[in-house]
């Protein structure tokens, strides 16, 4: 064959990616499925994908620096005596203690408190690092119940009863052993090193008119004082919803499968549960036709980055938002500055995901006493309330660029899709058209 | 003696009951309460601290003595789903039967059931004691990580499954164990363990020697691909 004769070029292919492949192989060798942190990186259809329309002839703007845009949200008017009164609708997720490190922990809380937000405990009991420099504190009540105990739900603000998270609705948590140090062990209840296999229900109740008794439960356990939240995993937002309000609820958190996670299997991370914006309007529907749409306060999370992605969370019906990632990024996580030590690791800043191993260079997620001393929680804490700060006027930025005296106000009309699925997902006019697929005619 | 405090639940309402019960302090020497008519009202007695003797006089609802921190609570009858959830310290005594989850979670304290208790008895069980004169539902102790379940009668299907550190003892049958649950030895420390939680249930005498003992074969602690099957 003649040198020039021209040849077919190596060609990957699209169903078996370098990535496919790669786990492939890594997985033959190893026997045990991936783990990692964070949450679905797949494009999925998000907020990006709605745009807001803003004002003009038929409606006027509010002037930027003198026509005030409020932003303060109250959680659980439904029951509660005493519900949460934040003054921004951004929330710090519930985050672990265990996955992150105590330092992370408080800075999570002296940032909210700055900001006048609440922070939220996790799957792990509440360390008096986060209750100390936390305002309002939200006690998770997990299906593991590790560290749950009398004083700390009668001194925690709200309590979350944990349903599923959106990165993997139906599933436990999960804690691998180079993070089981002996203090996360003595909450837990667990021998130190050991893998931590979690239970993903809960152990004495199942379905909604049990939950409805453990709510009663958890409100005589707490003199009926405490906003009592139930977060759910987005797969199925309409019924879930209902259902937790049925059974009481007085906020709904509903959390899209971009959400993150500490440590699950990717698999599941990538392939179960819905993209965010396909779960509100299925939620807040189901709260419309219970005749409950902010009177039990729906939360969304999942993928939350900026003051847009608050807007449109708020105008497709949500009233706050959560972030969990986003918070983390603000602390210093995948920061560009640690690259050699993310090189070291075999992975580069913006990718970082071993958040399960706990050598974290950024001292976030991990329980190595070393690692976790780099992060200055008064510095991290300054740094979260500065993000949630700047969310925060974005998102006034666009509401009051619709006209809007409130965040609240905002609403679907202020929008349009950008895309067909989004359109679909959302229910909002294709731009530049008064169609969305599904609606009738005419 | 002090007279017994009475509350009718045919008068008062379980927030009532529970108001007053979760006022008193840890130091409080209010004599016994007798709760009459609880006809098997939800969430009685919950979240009390003071070391008071309560009588529950019938069936119980759900989460009876739930998340209880020192009482003394007897339980004149049978009780529903949960009872002594989450216990933290003191005594829950159950008269009758307990249906499922019995002493789920619970840290400390005991709890002590006359009859037989449901499903899931002492699951995720965090070191509080369970003795059950009777026998047990299956999934009894699943993932129980510390603490004592022992059962007089029979266990049923999975005892101990995804067991961390808790320790079972079953003197009768045990219909099957579940992942990673071994029989352990019966030695002079295990059979006086169970001597002294008998003893304290008021049942010694049973013979303590008559028990095996069932603990985490902890072949789970730490993952490997052949015991994928386990998972
Ligand atoms: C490190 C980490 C730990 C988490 N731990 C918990 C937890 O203990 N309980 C829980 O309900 N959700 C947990 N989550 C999920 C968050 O509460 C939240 O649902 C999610 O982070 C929101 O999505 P976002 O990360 O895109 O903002 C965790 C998330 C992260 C990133």
């Amino acid at each position: 064959m003649p040198a020039d004769t021209p040849r077919t070029p190596p060609r990957v292919s699209a169903t078996f990616d370098r990535a496919t492949i790669a786990e492939i192989q890594r997985a033959a060798a190893t026997g045990i499925y991936d783990i990692r942190g964070g949450g679905a990186k797949r494009r999925l259809p998000h907020f990006d994908d709605l745009l807001f329309l803003g004002a003009s002839m038929s409606r006027y703007p509010l002037e930027g620096y003198r026509e005030r845009c409020g932003t303060d949200v109250v959680l659980g008017t439904r029951h509660a005596k005493t519900p949460i009164e934040i003054r921004i609708p951004i929330t710090i997720a519930g985050m672990s203690f265990g996955a992150l490190s105590g330092n992370a922990k408080e800075a999570l809380g002296r940032g909210a408190t700055i900001a006048g937000t609440s922070t939220t405990t996790g799957d792990g009991g509440m360390t008096e690092e986060e209750r100390g420099h936390s305002r309002s504190l939200i006690y998770q009540y997990l299906p593991s119940r590790y560290g749950m105990n009398l004083r700390d739900l009668r001194r925690c603000d709200a309590i979350e009863i944990v349903i599923g998270q959106g990165a993997k609705p139906g599933g436990g948590g999960m804690l691998l052993g180079q993070k089981i140090t002996d203090r996360v062990a003595a909450m837990r209840d667990l021998p130190p090193g050991i893998d931590q296999r979690s239970a993903c229900r809960h152990p004495d109740w199942t379905g909604p008119d049990d939950l409805e008794i453990k709510i009663e439960e958890l409100r005589e356990l707490t003199g009926w004082e405490k906003p009592i939240f139930v977060k759910i995993g987005a797969s199925r937002p309409y019924y879930d919803v209902a259902l937790a309000v049925k059974a009481g609820a007085d906020v709904v958190v509903l959390d899209g499968m971009q959400g993150g996670t500490a440590a699950t299997q990717e698999v599941f991370i990538e392939h179960v549960g819905l993209p965010t914006l396909a779960a509100i309007r299925p939620a807040v529907r189901a709260l419309q036709e219970l005749g409950m749409h902010r009177r039990v306060q729906l939360v969304v999370s999942g993928g939350i980055r900026s003051g847009a992605d608050v807007a449109k969370a708020l105008a497709l019906g949500a009233d706050a938002v959560s972030i969990g990632t986003a918070a983390l990024i603000a602390l210093g996580d995948n920061a560009p500055a640690l690259e050699a030590e993310y090189q070291a690791l075999g992975t580069t800043a913006g990718a970082y995901d071993d958040w399960h191993e706990g050598r974290d260079p950024a001292g976030i997620t991990t329980q190595d006493p070393a690692l976790a001393a780099r992060l200055d929680p008064v510095l991290g804490g300054r740094r979260l309330a500065n993000y949630l700060a700047v969310m925060t006027m974005e998102a006034q930025a666009i509401a009051r660029a619709c006209g809007k005296s409130h965040l609240h106000n905002l609403e679907p009309e202020d929008m349009v899709a950008l895309t067909m699925e989004a359109a679909a997902m959302t229910q909002l006019p294709l731009a530049g058209t008064d169609w969305y697929p599904g609606k009738a005619p005419g | 003696m002090t007279a017994a405090t009475v509350i009718d639940l045919d008068v008062a309402t379980v927030r009532d009951l529970n108001a007053r019960l979760q006022a008193l302090g840890r130091d409080s020497n209010l004599g016994p309460v007798h709760v009459r008519h609880p006809r098997g009202r939800h969430a009685l007695a919950v979240g009390v601290s003071a070391p008071v003797d309560i009588l529950l006089d019938g069936p119980v609802g759900y989460y009876a003595g739930g998340m209880n921190d020192g009482a003394r609570i007897v339980i004149d009858g049978n009780a529903a789903t949960g009872v002594a959830e989450n216990m933290m310290a003191g005594l829950v005594r159950v008269r009758g039967d307990a249906s499922q989850s019995a002493g789920a979670t619970a840290h400390g304290g005991l709890l002590v059931i006359e009859g037989n208790a449901g499903a899931r008895c002492g699951i995720s069980l965090k070191g509080a004691d369970i003795v059950v004169g009777g026998s047990v539902g299956h999934m009894s102790a699943f993932m129980a990580q510390s603490g004592t379940l022992v059962v007089c009668g029979d266990a049923g299907e999975a005892l101990g499954d995804s067991l961390y550190e808790a320790r079972l003892f079953v003197r009768g049958a045990v219909r099957s164990l579940g992942a990673d649950c071994e029989e352990k030895p019966m030695g002079a420390a295990e059979r006086a363990l169970v001597a002294a939680l008998l003893d304290r249930a008021g049942m010694a005498a049973i013979d303590a020697a008559s028990f095996r003992c069932f603990g985490s074969a902890r072949r789970l602690y730490h993952f490997h691909v052949d015991n994928a099957q386990a998972y």
